[in-house]
């Protein structure tokens, strides 16, 4: 009894639920047809929203205020960059990590230098970043499709009994990212900082510091999730990252990350995921049209938000 | 006057500045537009933006972000090109929807005390799932008389300044000179001390989102009699056109510190950037991020005299 009590009050514990009650609806709806496919199928898309999700994680919780809106510019640039320079040779493909890493290294340096010394919200530093790295993507970009490394494209697709490699590498990425915020100093200092930043500095902590590695650090996660969907998708494209911006914010939140910071948990990131991918399916199986599906998906996002949000308010 | 005071005054002044610099820099690059017509021209698509800004800044007096502005005026614009000429009542009723919708949002995020980002953020979809259940192809028609207004050339002064003036004019007096204002961007400086003094916080919120989707609405109508028709997705970019405007303006993002003038400055700012880039024959691949440069431009200017204004 205990144990179920305690794990009903995991604040991630709403984002699976709702998944698993909407991969439930669906293959109900299908008499179970298929149902073990949209599952793979899930976790594969998932995986793109969880590693830009981790990275906007530890900055929202940061405190109120702090969001990366670069993230979707940030992907462009690194996946097309990273894609025209390996053009489609398979030796290139770790120098073309490697520079899409750099990529999320200079667009996370550039974002901390204009909130540090323009002291302006971060929302708005990130904001006017994401239009110059847009400019750069488009004007480096230039219409052109480059193939991906066929060994890229075979890898981020590859599948082990039905799971995604991809997905399975980004679980165990997901599982370090936890033991770094709850076991390490940085991630401590991290949370420390979004409940209290006074308190943190006062406390003798280099609030600086942890903030722009926490920032460097979005920004590279972003320009990995570049990397690997521009493989996956056969080539950068310079909308690429459009719906991560809305879905990286929301993956956050539903999984039971405190918006106002402070509070942040990696497993739920898994669960949000899975739920906006499954949830997206579902209305399709349904067969509803394109406005009543985007009615429904924001309605249920909100839903879900005013019960696992409530239920935090209660327990602070 | 000190140097800490002339800062100040510099600060106060800045949106106003850069606005004339900007315009200064067109007239020189393209003395045509220095005429009433040009002007028409150059300024026609500045008036929904105005106002849409003017509808983020309110949400922003209150400490909230809304990130579905640009599709709730999509979804305006959709209804007023097709049921508000068609069947004016259902029109309006469905544009007074919209704004109780708003005031029932700021009621939620106050009751459940939800993040604005999150929740406006899931109405964004639900906005623009509506406009395209309204308006499925790109399509419908203004009605004649938002046709006729936004088309109206008075005589000496263009209609865009006019309107501008007017926009900027009733929300200084609503926000800045009412005393209701004064609660109402107090709840956003410091809401405890506005509970204790007795005004209901739910009221502001309420009031304030509301207004922002009275505002939003006539953003949409006034979109609508400039382009004539209307498709699902003519605003999206208002959402981020919006926040940057106000900050552009002199808001801050917390504290209630916001200025409706200001806004509309910042708004007409951000249109004209956009001309000013193209009149300088620049590569279009460049135009957004010219447009950031100019808005970090702005945020360092103001940092700078920021700093200034500290140094006693």
């Amino acid at each position: 009894m205990s144990a179920i009590a305690k794990l009903a009050r995991q604040p991630w514990i709403f984002a699976f639920v709702a998944a698993v009650a909407v991969w439930l609806a669906t293959a109900a709806f299908t008499h179970g047809q298929g149902a073990g496919g949209v599952l793979s199928v899930a976790f594969t898309f998932a995986t793109f929203f969880v590693i830009v999700a981790i990275g906007q994680m530890f900055v929202v919780t940061l405190g109120p205020g702090n969001v990366d809106l670069s993230i979707p510019a940030t992907m462009t640039l690194a996946g097309t960059v990273s894609m025209k320079i390996m053009d489609g040779a398979n030796w290139m493909i770790l120098p073309g990590y490697l520079i899409a890493v750099a990529v999320g290294l200079v667009v996370g340096l550039f974002n901390v230098a204009l909130i540090r010394l323009l002291r302006i919200p971060p929302i708005i530093a990130t904001l006017s970043s994401s239009f110059v790295i847009q400019s750069a993507a488009i004007w480096y970009n230039r219409g052109l499709r480059v193939k991906p490394p066929t060994l890229l494209a075979d890898f981020t697709t590859a599948k082990i009994f039905g799971l995604p490699v991809l997905a399975i590498i980004v679980i165990l990425i997901a599982a370090v990212m936890h033991v770094v915020l709850t076991r390490t100093v940085y991630g401590r200092t991290v949370i420390a900082i979004g409940q209290n930043a006074r308190a943190a500095r006062l406390a003798g902590l280099d609030v600086g510091r942890v903030r722009l590695a926490t920032y460097v650090m979005c920004a590279v996660f972003a320009a990995s999730c570049g990397y690997v969907l521009a493989g996956f998708s056969g080539g950068a494209a310079l909308n690429m990252g459009q719906e991560y911006l809305l879905s990286s914010i929301a993956v956050v939140v539903i999984g039971g990350t405190s918006v106002a910071g402070g509070f942040a948990n990696v497993p739920g990131l898994w669960g949000a995921a899975l739920f906006l991918f499954l949830l997206v399916t579902m209305l399709n199986t349904f067969g509803l049209g394109a406005g009543v599906r985007l009615v429904l998906t924001g309605l249920i996002i909100i839903t879900v938000i005013v019960i696992a949000g409530g239920s935090r308010a209660n327990a602070r | 006057m000190t140097g800490p005071a002339f800062a100040r005054l510099l600060r106060g002044a800045l949106p106003a500045l850069s606005l004339a610099l900007l315009l200064g820099a067109i007239f020189y690059l393209q003395p045509r537009t220095m005429s009433y017509f040009g002007l028409n021209l150059l300024l026609n698509l500045a008036v929904p933006i105005a106002l849409a800004t003017v509808a983020q800044m309110l949400i922003l007096t209150v400490n909230d972000l809304d990130l579905s502005i640009g599709s709730y005026v999509s979804l305006t614009a959709c209804i007023a090109a097709t049921w508000l000429r068609d069947t004016p009542l259902l029109g309006l009723l469905a544009l007074g929807g919209g704004v109780l919708a708003y005031g029932a949002l700021g009621a939620l995020i106050h009751l459940r005390n939800l993040p604005s980002i999150v929740v406006t953020l899931g109405m964004s979809f639900v906005w623009l799932g509506l406009a395209i259940l309204v308006l499925p192809t790109p399509g419908g028609k203004a009605p004649d008389i938002v046709r006729a207004l936004m088309t109206w050339k008075p005589p000496y002064v263009p209609f865009p300044i006019i309107a501008c003036v007017v926009i900027a004019a009733l929300a200084h007096v609503a926000l800045m000179r009412s005393p209701y204002g004064a609660v109402l961007r107090g709840a956003g400086g410091n809401p405890r001390a506005v509970a204790r003094a007795g005004w209901s916080l739910l009221r502001v919120k309420v009031t304030m989102y509301m207004a922002a989707g009275f505002v939003g609405a006539l953003a949409g109508i006034a979109l609508v009699g400039l382009t004539t028709s209307a498709d699902a997705n003519i605003a999206l970019r208002y959402t981020l056109l919006s926040i940057a405007g106000a900050i552009l303006g002199g808001s801050e993002f917390v504290g209630g510190r916001v200025s409706p003038i200001g806004a509309v400055i910042g708004a007409i700012t951000l249109t004209l950037a956009a001309s000013f880039l193209s009149f300088l024959r620049l590569n279009p691949d460049f135009q957004i991020g010219a447009q950031g440069a100019i808005l970090i431009l702005v945020l360092a200017l103001r940092a700078l005299i920021g700093r200034a204004e500290k140094d006693r």
